[in-house]
Parts: structure tokens; C-alpha cells; sequence
């Protein structure tokens, strides 16, 4: 209720200054502060050694992994808008926001909202140079939504709506509505040993190394770089 | 693809990682970077001035000159560069469109070197990016205007074998063809002129009559009125007829607006001819003769400027409309409000709201007749917003008008406006032509057939499958894609997988839609499903191959195998989950994924198909291991025999 107030009064002051500003017929201020604003967001990486460091990447590397970035994203960090049109330019037919949204909070590991270069290529170590251990686990992160350890049902049917949304529209066979829902029904069987309606870090680790499809999948990009 | 992403695709792909522990398919192979180069700069020498850039940056767009091979013509073996004998400053902008993928167009260059640039270089002008685009077309439409012009005063000379008829119209359009015509063009200038005078005069009040009133011009000497009026009339009869006569087409003469005012100007004579002289319709023929000062109009004939003043007002359409819209509505608004204020005093002319429109039309105009006026103070002070308000409201759509007439009057806008239409549905197809180029291409792979081979288990069943063609054909094909395009399939693929429905573009979605919708019996053949499921996922060599052993009905991309009414078919068979794992989950899945599979039996609306060609049968039951399933065979049956099946529309 204070904080109505409070808003309120925030509001009734903001009009009752636009209202001056337009009899003294001074009605542009505002735009320019925004404008500064925005230009202030920018970040330059760490230094190349440190992040040479600090990831499993080759200096070359780092070098073609940073050009790229910067040309798409010239202010040195990628918000989540961007980050959303970026990846839905590769899946033309349907729609990626969903899953890049996941996607971006899997990446953006200190959640400030925006992934710098470190995260990205922090990031990118992991998936294409890391253990499995560590591929597993970086998977299991971005399902877990809210990062309470489990894997719940509703967060595993939102991860596998947004997959399926990518494929879009037109798809053979025609997508059903419960096609998502069989998909999460048949994870937590395979996943779900206790059959206590979650899946942990430790089930699903221990279950995907045990399954050769998921083990043989994980080494697929491995040479991507 | 646009250029820029294309460096974030190692990315997507490693995020890709996130969907293996969903799938239940194994994922193909990725494609083998064996001959990716290292980086290289290469030196483009355009007339001296070199530009360096990475060799990458050239590639992303393949099917330009700098993206394709064709740049090794240009290449320069002593110097080790690509040379080009052409314009370096028009080659900044090409070269920043493989930069940061967009083509912009520098307001100093001329339109046609532009022009010729960009097709040297292999760009597609539509691509200019939207800042830069309206300037372009601008330029390039002046400058097709200016040719055009060019070639028009070419035409006035005479071509040889022009018949009579084609002549005389000539001559009607462009009086300076000939001294006859310009004889005629003078003389309907002068009557035309003439009948205006003539009915103005005629109501001029001319001398007195013996009874006391003043009569006009008209009635004292009716017969030369009469006679000037008709030798007019005379005159403009036989001119509208040539014209009807010579004109191309005639019926798209009598719809133009010059004729409909030459029919209209001498349409009251004649009526009033036919018109005997009773009282009652007199007074009708009377109204009649109003239309007469319609010949004035003919003068736009004669004059530019009139013309142009007409086509001013018709684009303008919008503004004048809203001018009238606003205005209404602050008519309305203060008559209203003039007319309660002024209800309390007494003798005030505001009688009505209607009466009010009066007072507050000329008040908004600034005209104040002083007819009317308001006596109370309250209506003073909402008389006086009245008029300031209407000032303002006057104002505001005038200069656009103004500055209407004089952009029209400098270019020509009809036949313009109509090919920018075209052009501009032109330029967005093609724009989304090659932005879905991507999802097409990834299809049109498909279809090729490219990923059948990329199986990432059962190789022994891979080399059984994949007739002695194929193998061929993949490596040809896959010389053409690049390395980049075939990373980004191979992404859409797992995506494929993990989901386990393929994609497919929209023809062959709409046609399975209408099929759901069809659908009634339940899935008879799951076993069937898994056992083809072995054989061939759906990614086979042709998008609905599985099904066919199935059903031996044939969607209708392979309609030559049948003769067939209509197309309804339903075709049953699902590409199943290919499950090497844990026996009881794949049944499960086969369960799932059945419910997805459309009938065996068919329901088809007056359908006489003949039965599939036997090899495809015959593939799918040697190929399949020991089915899971022990009553997979004598499924194929009914369903072949259920093929030739003829119901009642």
C-alpha cells in the first residue's frame, strides 16, 4: 500500500513538472538524459591472457570468438533482446524466443541481465571443451529454471515447450498438444529413479552417463571451433 | 543467413548440447571441418586503392562475385592480389555490405554508376537496407523519368502508314503536330470561350421594356441567343465525335473524364430540344442550364496547369478529407455550444443547432457576414475561441495541399505511384525469398536426400538402404554447400531429433493438415511404425517414402502412380522413436508416437487408385530386422488390398 503511495506521489510530481515544462514551453530534457544513459552500458573484456587462462581456448580462438561477437554486438554485451534475435536467425520456421530465453539465463551466470564476453566464452569452454561432467551439469542448470537444484515437471514441460516451439508451424508430423507433455513424461521415466516426481543433479548425471544415445550426442561438438 | 550470425553459429550449436538429454533419437553426424582454412587476409586492389579484408568475410555471401570463385578470374598472380579495374569509392559501400551486412547507397553517387557497380559485383539493388532505400528508388525513378521524357520528344515525328483514323487522333492530343490541328485547337478554344460569355451575358439586366421590369439579355433577344447557342452546341457535337471516332479505344474514351464533361456541357441543349414547353418540366430544364457552365471546364483541354490543379486536389484526397472531417467536427462542436449559450437571451437569431452551423461556418472562416451574433457574454467568449480555433484548423492542411501541387507539378505522379506499387511487392518477395532461403535450403537438402546418410547408428542398415545412386549424389551435393550451411542443417536436424517431427514447408503441412482433420479410426499398425522405423526415420530419400509401404497411397507429390479424383488420402505411417535402449521405454514411445499415426484403413472420397508398384513393399519388409512385432506382416496386406477403395462423395 506505501509503496502505491509512494508511486503515486512519484507520478502526480512527474505531471505536475511536465505541465511547467510545457507552459514555459521547455518540454525536451528528458530525452537526452536517456540517451546518455544508454550510451553508458558498454565493457571491454578482460585482457587476452587472462581469459586464455581462465578457459580451455586457444589465444586464435579467443581472437575469432571475440571478433565475432563485437561485430554483432558492438557495445561489448548482449541483452536479452539481442541475444533472442541472434539465435532466432538460425531457426527460420519457428519461434526461438522461449528457449533463448533459457538459454540467456544459463549463460548469464552472475544474472546482472546481460552476458559480457567473459560469460559467453566462460560459457562456450564448457560446452565444447569440458568434461562431460561438466557438459551434464551445465545441462542440467539450464533446465533447473529457478536453480533450486531440482528439475520439476512444470520446469522440464517449459524447457520442452520451447524446443518444440522452434520447429514452428509446419512439421511432420502435425505438432499436438500433448506431444510436449508425453516428451516430459517419458525424461522423468527414464530419469526419475525414486520416482519422487523430481529429478536431481545426482539422478540425472548418473543417468545420462549411463545411457549411450545422450554420452555419444555429448561429443558431438566437439570440433566446432 | 544474415553475415554477422554466421560467426555466432558455433554458438547455437554448442547450445545445441542442451537438448541431447531430451532427445530420444540419436543425433547425426556433424559435418567435418577437415578443409576449413586458417583465417587468411586477402588484398583487394580496386584501381590502386587496396582494401584488406578476411577471406570469411567474402564468403558469407556466396553467390555474389568477392563470395564465389569467380573472384579468381580477377586474381593477379605476380602481386598476389585481386585486382579490379573499377570505381574504388563505390566499392567502400560494397565492401562494408560484406562487413556488416547492409548495402548502402551514397547520396553523392550517381545512380547509374551505382547501378552498374552492384550488377558487376553480383548485389541485388532490393537489398538496400531501409535507410538508404527511398533515396535510391527516388533517384533511380527520376532518372527512368528523364529517359523517358528523352525518348518522348523523339516521337513526335511522323511514322510512316498511320491511317486516318490514327492521325486525327494525333492531332486531337498534340495540336502542334500540324497547322490543321492547330487550327482546329484554336477554333474550340474560341467557342468555348464564346458559350461561357454567351451565358453569362444572357442574365444581364439589358434595357427596359415597356412594363416596368428589368429584363435580362436573354429573354429581349431570345433568337441570337438562341442561335450563338447553337452553332456551339454545333460545333462541340462534331468535335466530340471525331474524337469518339478517333480514339484507340473507345470505350476507355467515354470513361475518361474529359469526355464525361463534354457530354455533360451539351447534353442540356439537346434535352432541352427534345423538352416540349410545359410549365412543370420548364422549371427542371431550367436547372438544366446550370450544367451549360460545365464548358468552362473544357478549357483544361488547353491548358497544364488546370490539369494539374485537378490531379493536385485528387491526391490530396486524404488531406482535403481530413480538412473536411475536422472541420465538421468543430462546426458541430461550437454551433452546439453557440446555441445553448445563446438560448437564454431574447431575440437571438440561434434558433437551432443547424442555425448555429451557419454562424459558426462563417466565424471559422473569418468571414463574420454579421447576420448573426451573439448577444450574451458567454457567447462572446466561445464565439471569439471559435474563431481563433478555426484559423488553426484552416491552416494546418493548407500548406500540405501547397506543397502537393508543386511536388506534382515537378513530376509526373499517376502512372508512378501505380509501378511503385509493383515494384515495391516485388522487392519484399525477394527480400523474403532469400531471407527464407535458409529453411528452404535446409528442405531442399533434405529432399536430396543429404542426411539420409548421416545416421550416427545402424551404419550396416545405412549401406543396405541407400540405393547405388545415392552415394554419388550426396558427395555432389555436398561439394555444393558450403561448410557453414551444412553446420546449420546439421543443427536443424538435432533439432529434428530431439523433437522427432521433421520439418516441412508449407504445401505438404496444409495437405496433413486436411488430413487430421479427416481422421476417425484409431491406429491399427504400431508395430508396422517401429519396424519402418528401422528401415528409414523420416529423413529418407523422399519426404513421405516411409509411409508407403504402409499404405501404399501416395501423397500427392507422387501423384503420377495414381489416377486419383481428388487428393484426400490419409496416410498412415510415423517416423518412431529409433529407441536402442531400455526395451519397456520403447514401447512406451512407440505407444506415444502412435497416437500420431493416421489410420490404415482409409477414408477417401470417391478415390480410384491402383496399388503402390510392389518395390516398395518389397524394400521395406527384407530390410527390416526380426520386427519386434511378430504381427508386422500380414499388416502390409490389408493395407495394399484397402488402396482400391471407392466411397460415395
Amino acid at each position: 500500500m506505501s509503496s502505491c503511495r509512494k508511486r503515486c506521489k512519484r507520478e502526480i510530481l512527474k505531471f505536475a513538472q511536465y505541465l511547467f515544462r510545457v507552459i514555459t514551453g521547455t518540454l525536451n530534457p528528458d530525452s537526452i538524459e536517456d540517451e546518455l544513459e544508454l550510451s553508458a552500458v558498454r565493457h571491454r573484456p578482460e585482457a587476452l591472457e587472462q581469459l586464455e587462462a581462465q578457459t580451455r581456448f586457444s589465444r586464435k580462438e579467443l581472437q575469432i570468438l571475440y571478433r565475432g561477437f563485437k561485430n554483432e554486438c558492438p557495445s561489448g554485451v548482449v541483452n536479452e533482446d539481442t541475444f533472442k534475435e541472434i539465435y532466432a536467425q538460425f531457426f527460420p520456421q519457428g519461434d526461438a524466443s522461449t528457449y533463448a530465453h533459457f538459454l540467456f539465463n544459463a549463460f548469464d551466470t552472475d544474472h546482472n541481465g546481460s552476458v559480457s564476453f567473459e560469460d559467453f566464452v566462460m560459457g562456450l569452454s564448457i560446452l565444447l571443451r569440458g568434461s562431460v561432467q561438466e557438459k551434464l551439469n551445465w545441462a542440467f542448470n539450464l533446465y533447473d529454471i529457478n536453480k533450486d537444484g531440482y528439475i520439476t515437471k512444470e520446469e522440464m514441460l517449459d524447457i520442452i515447450k520451447s524446443i518444440y516451439d522452434m520447429m514452428g508451424k509446419c512439421t511432420y508430423p502435425i505438432l499436438k498438444e500433448e506431444t510436449p507433455r508425453q516428451h516430459v513424461e517419458i525424461f522423468f521415466q527414464k530419469m526419475d529413479k525414486n520416482r519422487d516426481g523430481v529429478v536431481t543433479i545426482d539422478e540425472f548425471i548418473d543417468c545420462c552417463q549411463n545411457d549411450e544415445n545422450i554420452m555419444r550426442s555429448m561429443q558431438l561438438f566437439e570440433n566446432v571451433i | 543467413m544474415a553475415a554477422g550470425v554466421a560467426a555466432w553459429l558455433p554458438f547455437a550449436r554448442a547450445a545445441a548440447i542442451g537438448w541431447m538429454p531430451v532427445a530420444n533419437l540419436p543425433m547425426p553426424v556433424a559435418p567435418s571441418n577437415k578443409n576449413k582454412r586458417q583465417d587468411e587476409l586477402i588484398i583487394l586492389n580496386v584501381s590502386g586503392r587496396r582494401f584488406q579484408t578476411w577471406r570469411n568475410t567474402l564468403d558469407r555471401y556466396p553467390d555474389t562475385l568477392l563470395g564465389s570463385s569467380e573472384k579468381e578470374f580477377f586474381f593477379n598472380e605476380e602481386t598476389r592480389e585481386y585486382f579490379f579495374d573499377r570505381d574504388p569509392d563505390v566499392f567502400r559501400s560494397i565492401l562494408n555490405f560484406y562487413r556488416t551486412g547492409k548495402l548502402h547507397y551514397p547520396r553523392y553517387e550517381c545512380i547509374s554508376a551505382y547501378d552498374e557497380e552492384l550488377a558487376f559485383f553480383g548485389i541485388i539493388p532490393e537489398i538496400i537496407s531501409d535507410c538508404c532505400y527511398e533515396e535510391y528508388k527516388d533517384r533511380k525513378r527520376e532518372n527512368t523519368e528523364r529517359l523517358m521524357d528523352d525518348l518522348e520528344d523523339n516521337k513526335d515525328s511522323k511514322l510512316p502508314n498511320m491511317t486516318f483514323r490514327e492521325t486525327m487522333w494525333r492531332a486531337f492530343e498534340n495540336p502542334h503536330t500540324s497547322t490543321m490541328a492547330l487550327v482546329f485547337y484554336y477554333v474550340t478554344g474560341f467557342f468555348i470561350a464564346l458559350s461561357v460569355i454567351t451565358n453569362v451575358v444572357e442574365t444581364v439586366p439589358c434595357g427596359y421594356m415597356p412594363n416596368q421590369r428589368d429584363v435580362p439579355c436573354g429573354e429581349r433577344y431570345t433568337e441570337a441567343f438562341f442561335c450563338m447557342d447553337t452553332a456551339c452546341v454545333m460545333i462541340f457535337t462534331v468535335e466530340y465525335l471525331m474524337r469518339l471516332f478517333a480514339a484507340p479505344s473507345r470505350y476507355r474514351f467515354m470513361r475518361s473524364v474529359m469526355s464525361i464533361i463534354d457530354v455533360v456541357a451539351i447534353l442540356p441543349y439537346y434535352i432541352g430540344l427534345v423538352m416540349t414547353n410545359n410549365e412543370d418540366v420548364s422549371g427542371a430544364f431550367v436547372t438544366l442550364r446550370v450544367f451549360r457552365v460545365f464548358r468552362i471546364f473544357k478549357f483544361s483541354r488547353h491548358s497544364q496547369g488546370l490539369r494539374i490543379l485537378g490531379y493536385t486536389l485528387k491526391s490530396c484526397a486524404s488531406e482535403l478529407g481530413f480538412l473536411l472531417f475536422s472541420l465538421t467536427m468543430a462546426i458541430i462542436i461550437f454551433a452546439t455550444v453557440m446555441f445553448y449559450a445563446e438560448k437564454g437571451s431574447s431575440s437571438s437569431k440561434f434558433t437551432s443547432i443547424p442555425a448555429s452551423f451557419w454562424y459558426t461556418i462563417v466565424t471559422m472562416t473569418t468571414l463574420g457576414y454579421g447576420d448573426m451574433v451573439p448577444k450574451t457574454i458567454a457567447g462572446k467568449i466561445f464565439g471569439s475561441i471559435c474563431s481563433l480555433s478555426g484559423v488553426l484548423v484552416i491552416a494546418l492542411p493548407v500548406p500540405v495541399i501547397v506543397s502537393n501541387f508543386s511536388r506534382i507539378y515537378h513530376q509526373n505522379q499517376r502512372a508512378d505511384k501505380r509501378k511503385a506499387q509493383k515494384v515495391q511487392k516485388a522487392r519484399l518477395a525477394r527480400m523474403r525469398i532469400s531471407k527464407s532461403g535458409s529453411s528452404t535450403a535446409f528442405l531442399h537438402s533434405k529432399r536430396n536426400g543429404l542426411n539420409q546418410s548421416l545416421e550416427l547408428t545402424l551404419p550396416y542398415y545405412k549401406m543396405k538402404l541407400s540405393p547405388q545412386g545415392s552415394l554419388e549424389e550426396d558427395q555432389q551435393l555436398k561439394k555444393t554447400t558450403s561448410l557453414l550451411e551444412s553446420q546449420h542443417h546439421h543443427l536443424l536436424h538435432c533439432l529434428e531429433k530431439t523433437t522427432n517431427h521433421e520439418f516441412v514447408d508449407e504445401r505438404l503441412y496444409e495437405q496433413g493438415y486436411l488430413q487430421t482433420a479427416l481422421q476417425n479410426f484409431p491406429s491399427q499398425s504400431p508395430s508396422l511404425s517401429s519396424e519402418e522405423g528401422i528401415t528409414g526415420t523420416c529423413c529418407s530419400r523422399r519426404p513421405k517414402k516411409n509411409i508407403q509401404p504402409l499404405n501404399a497411397t501416395h501423397t500427392h507429390s507422387h501423384t503420377h502412380n495414381l489416377q486419383e479424383l481428388s487428393a484426400l488420402h490419409i496416410q498412415c505411417g510415423e517416423q518412431q522413436p529409433l529407441n536402442t535402449s531400455r526395451s519397456s521405454l520403447n514401447l512406451m514411445s512407440d505407444e506415444s508416437g502412435s497416437l500420431n499415426c493416421k489410420s490404415s484403413g482409409l477414408v477417401t472420397t470417391a478415390i480410384i487408385s491402383i496399388p503402390t508398384p510392389p518395390s516398395n513393399n518389397s524394400r521395406a519388409s527384407p530390410d527390416a530386422p526380426s520386427p519386434p512385432n511378430p504381427e508386422a506382416p500380414p499388416l502390409l496386406n490389408p493395407s495394399s488390398t484397402d488402396v482400391v477403395k471407392i466411397s460415395a462423395l
